[in-house]
């Protein structure tokens, strides 16, 4: 097996007397897509902003593709081919669908004509093709997690982190969206995701780590962390272990 | 590099019509110049030509703003700072060194976008009403410190001595036309800079920065950089244009070319206009400075009441009934503009 991806060492994140991350190990394969699950409180969100450059860890480093990116910040690690998207959706709103995605496009692709075309062919790929002149504030609450994701696969990225781009949406639309995220994986693009809903999570996802209170406490194949004991105890409480 | 979406050949009719959109927006602008051009042929009172270069110079620094206030998103409300760095570097440079206003211009320009990227180095940290208030209470600092610097003439202020009408000294006596064409070409050549950023990728990042730093980081835009180089740029615009007012009155002091009053009429036209556009300050500086020019003059005397009054009231209705400025009166301009 080649080096991992994403290499986690020993990252903990403290805020005040708050240890949201405690003393986190993990590797992430190039082609996986991990699931990040977890009860609220668990530290996902730390964990996934420690892994995007958006929180500085207390201790601990973060490699990506065997360099230490730790001391990155969050435009770096986009740069080194880290991309995110945000839980609460984050859309440039003065500017149109289309000018959104030439952000992102714009990391790899200096000249903005060639940003455009590719901002396009991202547009198609996710099927918000026929909204790329709309305004971006226009859209609906699904068309805005497509067109972050959008935004963030214009950067080319190796690794995507996707912050709870299923919840919310209806049955048939999440199944649109962990369809979308298989053809992204299809393309080489390493996937990390945080995600609540398990009917969805758990059949898209190749392996899944589950923290509660800052910690590990499983990992393995979506069947072995939903029998694991420690799992259903940090989601059902201990009684329901019987 | 991971390949990520298969870049399929896109229809190139968007591509062309986005580009036939900005060099139609590029044509409208050289034909308007041009229109602007003959006005001192038509209107040969002298009045209501230094009218015409004073709406000329604010067209343009308001533009300047723009770049940092529209663009950027980062208000500034101490843009006078830069405006008295060029005035009083292009006419202290002349009389101290007897060097060409030429070269003052030019010095105050660099000079002010040094002095943007070190203020700016403390300030960018600090974001929205905050970044605001900084700017004041600095431009504020930087007018007590001039009041009180007797080589640059302190609160007198300094009186360009007269010289034959020349080029070299930047002086034509009672001719306005030199003085009116120079400040076309500043509009213009703002005008043509901020197009040119929009159609960049500056232009792409900045905007996202103004609309959501967080998520243009994590797009790989640096926040900091955009503010600082839009900072910059801005400042630099805004010193040259100063140094061309203090050549064009010929009289500087602090009050004139540094108060608080002369930043909010940099940013006034723009607010007006529409904020972040290509032609909002030019709009607004058309209606806003001829207005104050004629209110002073008729109505108000010597006293600075009226004009105030006056553009408060149209600051307020605007923001009430088109927050975006009057060029999105334009509807189909305005989509021009966001595609």
């Amino acid at each position: 097996m080649t080096a991992p991806l994403l290499r986690i060492r020993n990252v903990t994140c403290r805020f005040g007397g708050l240890i949201a991350n405690n003393d986190l190990t993990l590797d992430v394969a190039a082609g996986e897509i991990v699931g990040l699950i977890g009860p609220n409180g668990a530290g996902k969100s730390t964990l996934f902003g420690v892994i995007a450059g958006a929180i500085r860890a207390t201790e601990g480093a973060v490699m990506f593709e065997g360099r230490d990116v730790t001391a990155q910040d969050a435009a770096a690690r986009c740069v080194s081919g880290i991309a995110r998207t945000f839980q609460v959706v984050r859309s440039f709103d003065s500017m149109s669908v289309l000018d959104n995605v030439v952000v992102g496009a714009l990391v790899r692709e200096p000249a903005t004509r060639a940003a455009r075309r590719k901002a396009h062919a991202v547009l198609e790929f996710v099927g918000l093709a026929a909204r790329a002149e709309a305004a971006a504030v226009d859209l609906t609450p699904p068309e805005k997690r497509r067109l972050e994701l959008a935004r963030a696969l214009a950067t080319d990225p190796k690794l995507l982190l996707l912050d709870e781009v299923l919840t919310g949406l209806t049955p048939a639309e999440a199944q649109q969206g962990a369809e979308l995220i298989r053809s992204i994986r299809a393309q080489g693009v390493t996937v990390v995701l945080v995600e609540h809903v398990m009917e969805i999570v758990m059949p898209l996802v190749d392996r899944a780590i589950v923290l509660d209170l800052g910690r590990i406490i499983a990992t393995g194949s979506p069947a072995d962390v939903a029998a694991h004991p420690a799992v259903i105890a940090a989601y059902f409480g201990e009684r329901r272990r019987a | 590099m991971t390949e990520v979406p298969p870049l399929a050949h896109m229809p190139g009719a968007r591509h062309d019509d986005y580009d036939a959109g900005r060099r139609r927006q590029f044509a409208v602008a050289l034909m308007l110049a041009a229109a602007v051009g003959t006005l001192p042929f038509v209107v040969t009172d002298v009045y209501a030509q230094n009218v015409f270069i004073l709406t000329l110079t604010y067209v343009a620094l308001s533009q300047s703003w723009n770049i940092l206030g529209g663009y950027c998103g980062q208000v500034s409300l101490g843009h006078a700072i830069y405006f008295g760095i060029g005035a009083y570097s292009t006419v202290l440079i002349y009389m101290k060194f007897g060097v060409t206003p030429w070269v003052g211009m030019a010095a105050g320009g660099i000079l002010a976008a040094v002095i943007a990227l070190i203020l700016g180095y403390p300030c960018f940290r600090i974001a929205g009403h905050y970044y605001t208030i900084a700017t004041i209470v600095i431009a504020e600092a930087a007018l007590l410190l001039v009041l009180n610097w007797e080589w640059a003439g302190a609160a007198l202020g300094l009186q360009i001595p007269y010289a034959p009408d020349s080029w070299r000294t930047f002086q034509f006596g009672r001719n306005k036309l030199p003085y009116f064409y120079f400040a076309l070409g500043l509009a213009l050549l703002t005008w043509i800079l901020c197009w040119v950023i929009q159609g960049s990728r500056w232009g792409f990042w900045w905007r996202a920065v103004k609309d959501d730093a967080l998520a243009a980081q994590s797009l790989g835009v640096s926040a900091f950089r955009s503010k600082m180089s839009a900072s910059a740029i801005s400042a630099c615009l805004t010193a040259v244009i100063g140094g061309f007012y203090a050549l064009y009155v010929s009289y500087i002091d602090p009050g004139s070319v540094m108060s608080f009053e002369l930043s909010m009429l940099i940013s006034l036209p723009a607010v007006l206009g529409g904020i972040g556009t290509l032609w909002g300050p030019a709009l607004g500086a058309a209606i806003l400075i001829p207005l104050s020019e004629i209110t002073r003059s008729y109505i108000s005397g010597s006293g600075r009441g009226i004009p105030l009054i006056v553009y408060g009231t149209l600051i307020v209705l605007v923001a009430l009934a088109r927050p975006q400025g009057l060029v999105s009166l334009w509807p189909t301009r305005q989509r021009q503009m966001r595609s």
